[in-house]
């Protein structure tokens, strides 16, 4: 199990993901710098959080026309597994690999604070070391997590079972209190309509030992080199 | 007597003393160019004219010093494990007050650089921040603005901003303190020089075009009486995090590089201050060519090109003929570099445009700065505050519910977690106590090792002690530290202090000091780096003389570490320091209380320094020993706030009854008296607890019970802890958003 962890100037998840993945739950991981126009010997590709190119335009709008980003497309394509936090999901909106956008928080301020998420199913290649309904605890860190998409879009993600992780509050209700951001439908991640691609807002990595206050996000990592094996076999 | 008008001396802040120091030095009128070079590096900012007789008395050895202080840009301690930290406190107080966003934003952008600059990777910022009373538009305008500037540069660097202080006083009105720390982590020990190894390495500048931005900010802005005015605003850089961002990753690869033997920011003072210090700490001569200097404007002149305090650019120091790997390495990350100089042997700073020559100065005489002696007697006028009568003060005619429901709504009480989630606090997946702990904990990954961090002053205590007030600073920010299981190793020290040309600030100078020096001593720790800002005034007035100490801590066991939320019902509440939970009338001198309920800050603050040392070393060996549920300080409001806040953390109430007589039921309550912790403990350890605090001779004592959904107080408080946390949580907010 290798995972290619992409740098983007800016970018400043790609550490802690390499920690999670590496250092916690011994996989193989190798960072891809942004002018790579290949992607070769990689089970997984992560785009971590951070302010890709500065952010300039739209978060995630530079980095989505990166060479790099090019290569991820073909690899989602070819049915590899790409997974986005944070400034990644950001990256994986503007770059058509998942739909809506991501803007302005509603309160229009920057929150780091944990987050509390339900695991909406467990039948997808990022959450099967999940069970569904599962309430989860993984760190939020952004100023732009506000998930935006029309209705049609809306209703074909609820339908389809394509949102992944809600935020919920301490009674497991998807309510406004619970909402960090202003997301639509407390949308805190989903998939592409192939399920092979998973852009979330929170950031599982750091949600990688109980010391630093939870270790719920060492099941996506795991549920991705399930599904890895799985592939193999 | 030299013809240079007063007009072009004030615009670089130097004396006419100074000026004719310089005609004498040079034994020559010194050129505009170098007119300029002197302005800045004589400056109070570059130059330390008025503190480095004061500042040479700090205890600076420890066994665990790697780098010394003063001798680079930042002190370096070692922590073990072949790991080193650097950390140090600057402040950027006059930008801040001119344009709040920018200027605390470029603020963290410095420190930031002077971390890197050792070779460290910076890994958490902290920031001690102080306004006028946020009931005033202005004051809420600056907060909102100095706030969002740490967060948005903060937060795109990927530095964790694991907290610090938010102090609101009347006397910070005209000129806000913004203090912003950096620590940062060095592996292997690889420690980066500000220096050159010989003749002939190379000068590399690397990062941000050069502006006309910044231009006077040291000389200008640092080094002088602050009058708020609007065309100052052009003193004041602008950041771009993105590119410091990218600047701190190619510099950290840039060191392994062959060749690369030194390594500065570009700070204060720009080029000039970066390349000149360079210079001098190699003891050579240095060719600079500004028209080399990569630029964002057209026709700049050399004057311009060596004062501009464009932000996001690093001077390194290379051996011939190892530029080019280092220059494939930024065009790798998208960085303009240019070879601007070259060292000499010899001791000139030469600065050329092209061909022509601009100045040629000797090192020494740039570095030179003069330097001030004083010894200013104590002003009546604290005598008299100082003499205060407590005891006569009138009864509230409010009841202890709703005295502390008061005082907890004061934002400067009330939690500031509004503000500690507008920053990234967990980023680089090391932050073990998040903002609002007692100090910030950061393990160390791949070791069992931890860091604490705090910040603290409290310029109340100060102004009505400098000497103690300025103490009990380095005392509580260690206390913070050992309330979470850390010993402290060393000291960063902010000084911020009015106009240094005046008797009374030089006494609060010279008294702060000493304290700050008595205390450090005490703990066995070194002052390893630190700034002074002064002329913090305006209309006249100064702000309370505010020392911020930034403490770093070392905690050999992670697992082994505590936090200020209470735990399990029935564990018992134990008070470290005292006999009794109850203060006494002494406590009052320049507290919450005193000024909340009465408007005054008067009386004299006092540290036992003996028993701070004995009763933290308990505190660290109790938590060492796992016997401790829960640590928390005991400073502004008092035991009451320690306990509530305490109980809020931990979501579980508690009762506080001990059979000592209350005489004064305020003091008793809120008062602030030094060395006191609350902690709590299993039952079954209580014990063993009270022994260990009697064979240290420290005083302790048995005062309640974790449990329930209220908070007690003898007879004199109940009130669910649902109300409590409802004030202390959102009073804040309301205070400060108008």
């Amino acid at each position: 199990m290798k995972f290619g962890i992409v740098v983007f100037p800016g970018s400043w998840s790609e550490r802690d993901m390499y920690y999670a993945v590496s250092h916690v739950l011994g996989y193989q991981a190798e960072y891809v710098w942004h002018r790579e126009d290949k992607l070769a010997g990689f089970d997984a590709i992560l785009l971590p959080g951070g302010f890709s190119y500065g952010d300039h335009l739209r978060c995630g709008a530079v980095a989505a026309h990166s060479p790099v980003m090019g290569a991820i497309r073909d690899f989602a394509e070819n049915g590899g597994f790409v997974f986005g936090s944070c400034n990644g999901f950001q990256i994986l909106c503007e770059s058509g690999l998942l739909p809506g956008a991501l803007i302005r928080n509603d309160h229009l301020e920057f929150r780091c604070s944990p987050g509390t998420l339900r695991v909406e199913t467990s039948s997808t290649p990022f959450t099967s070391q999940f069970s569904a309904g599962d309430v989860v605890s993984m760190p939020i860190s952004h100023g732009e997590g506000n998930y935006q998409a029309d209705d049609e879009t809306l209703a074909t993600l609820e339908a389809s079972g394509r949102i992944v992780f809600r935020y919920v509050d301490a009674e497991n209700r998807a309510s406004a209190e619970a909402n960090p951001n202003g997301s639509r439908n407390n949308i805190a991640g989903i998939t592409n309509e192939r399920g092979n691609v998973l852009g979330m807002m929170p950031h599982p990595e750091r949600a990688c030992e109980s010391l630093l206050g939870s270790s719920d996000g060492n099941p996506l990592w795991q549920s991705i080199a399930a599904a890895v094996d799985a592939g193999k076999s | 007597m030299s013809a240079i008008s007063q007009e072009l001396l004030d615009e670089v802040a130097l004396s006419r003393a100074e000026y004719e120091a310089i005609v004498d030095r040079l034994d020559r009128e010194p050129n505009p160019l170098e007119i300029g070079l002197f302005g800045a590096l004589w400056s109070e900012h570059c130059g330390y004219k008025h503190t480095k007789a004061l500042l040479r008395t700090l205890p600076n050895t420890s066994d665990r010093l790697l780098v010394a202080p003063g001798a680079e840009n930042a002190g370096v301690v070692d922590i073990g494990d072949g790991y080193a930290v650097a950390f140090k406190i600057e402040s950027h107080n006059h930008p801040s007050a001119v344009e709040p966003y920018e200027g605390a934003a470029t603020g963290v952008g410095g420190i930031v650089r002077d971390i890197l600059a050792m070779g460290a990777r910076p890994m958490a910022l902290m920031n001690s921040l102080r306004f006028g009373l946020p009931d005033d538009e202005r004051q809420r305008y600056l907060l909102n603005g100095v706030v969002s500037g740490i967060s948005g540069y903060g937060n795109c660097i990927g530095v964790p901003n694991v907290g610090g202080e938010v102090v609101f006083d009347p006397s910070y009105a005209g000129n806000p303190l913004v203090n912003a720390m950096c620590v940062g982590i060095i592996e292997d020990a690889k420690i980066m020089s500000a220096s050159a190894d010989a003749p002939g390495d190379l000068l590399v500048l690397v990062g941000a075009k050069t502006g006309r931005d910044g231009i006077h900010g040291a000389s200008g802005l640092a080094s002088r009486t602050f009058q708020e005015q609007a065309e100052m605003r052009s003193a004041v850089q602008v950041g771009n995090p993105f590119l410091e961002k990218v600047l701190i990753e190619a510099c950290l690869e840039a060191i392994n590089l062959p060749g690369v033997v030194g390594m500065q920011d570009c700070g204060a003072a720009g080029i000039t201050s970066a390349a000149v210090e360079m210079a001098e700490r190699s003891e050579l001569g240095l060719n600079i060519d500004v028209a080399e200097v990569p630029r964002r404007e057209n026709e700049m002149s050399p004057y311009e090109v060596m004062l501009s305090e464009s932000q996001e650019r690093m001077l390194l120091a290379v051996k011939p003929g190892h530029e080019e790997r280092l220059f494939e390495l930024f065009e790798r990350w998208d960085l303009d570099a240019a070879i601007i100089g070259t060292f000499e042997a010899g001791n000139q700073v030469i600065v050329s445009d092209g061909p022509r020559q601009a100045s040629s100065t000797p090192v020494v005489t740039l570095t030179d700065a003069p330097e001030y002696q004083f010894n200013s007697p104590k002003p009546a006028w604290l005598e008299e505050l100082q003499s205060f009568d407590l005891t006569a003060l009138p009864d509230l005619d409010i009841t202890p519910n709703e005295a502390l429901l008061k005082l907890l709504a004061s934002p400067n009480i009330a939690s500031k977690h509004t503000v500690w989630r507008q920053y990234d606090h967990q980023v680089q997946n090391n932050t073990v106590i998040s903002p609002g702990g007692d100090a910030a904990l950061l393990r160390i990954q791949g070791t069992q090792r931890a860091l604490a961090i705090s910040t603290d002053g409290n310029g109340r205590l100060v102004y009505l002690d400098p000497r103690a007030g300025a103490a009990i600073a380095v005392a509580e920010a260690c206390r913070n530290l050992s309330c979470v299981g850390a010993e402290p190793v060393a000291l960063t020290d902010g000084l911020n202090f009015g106009n240094p040309e005046t008797p009374d600030i030089q006494y609060q100078l010279q008294e702060s000091i000493a304290g700050i020096s008595e205390a450090a001593a005490a703990f066995n720790i070194p002052v390893v780096s630190g700034n002074a800002s002064l002329y913090n005034e305006s209309a006249g007035s100064a702000v309370q003389p505010t020392p911020i100490i930034g403490a770093l801590g070392v905690l050999e066991d992670v697992g082994r570490h505590a936090n200020s939320g209470f735990k399990d019902k029935g564990d018992v509440v134990v008070m470290i320091g005292s006999g009794t939970p109850w203060d006494n009338i002494n406590g009052l001198a320049g507290s919450e209380a005193l000024s909340v309920f009465h408007h005054e800050v008067a009386g004299k603050p006092a540290l036992d320094l003996d028993l701070e040392i004995r009763f933290q070393q308990l505190c660290r060996s109790l938590i060492a020993k796992g016997l401790v549920k829960s640590a928390h300080d005991i400073s502004q409001g008092g035991v009451s706030l320690a306990v509530v806040e305490s109980a809020i953390q931990g979501n579980i109430g508690a009762t506080i009854m001990h059979d000592a007589t209350i005489h004064d039921w305020v003091a008793a309550l809120f008062g602030e008296s030094q060395s006191r912790i609350v902690i709590t403990c299993a039952t079954t350890d209580a014990e063993v607890v009270l022994n260990a605090a009697s064979k240290a001779s420290v005083p302790a004592t048995r005062i309640g019970t974790v449990g329930g959904d209220r908070v007690r107080f003898a007879d004199l408080i109940d009130l669910p802890l649902e109300t409590v946390g409802d004030v202390w949580l959102n009073s804040f907010q309301t205070a400060t958003s108008g």
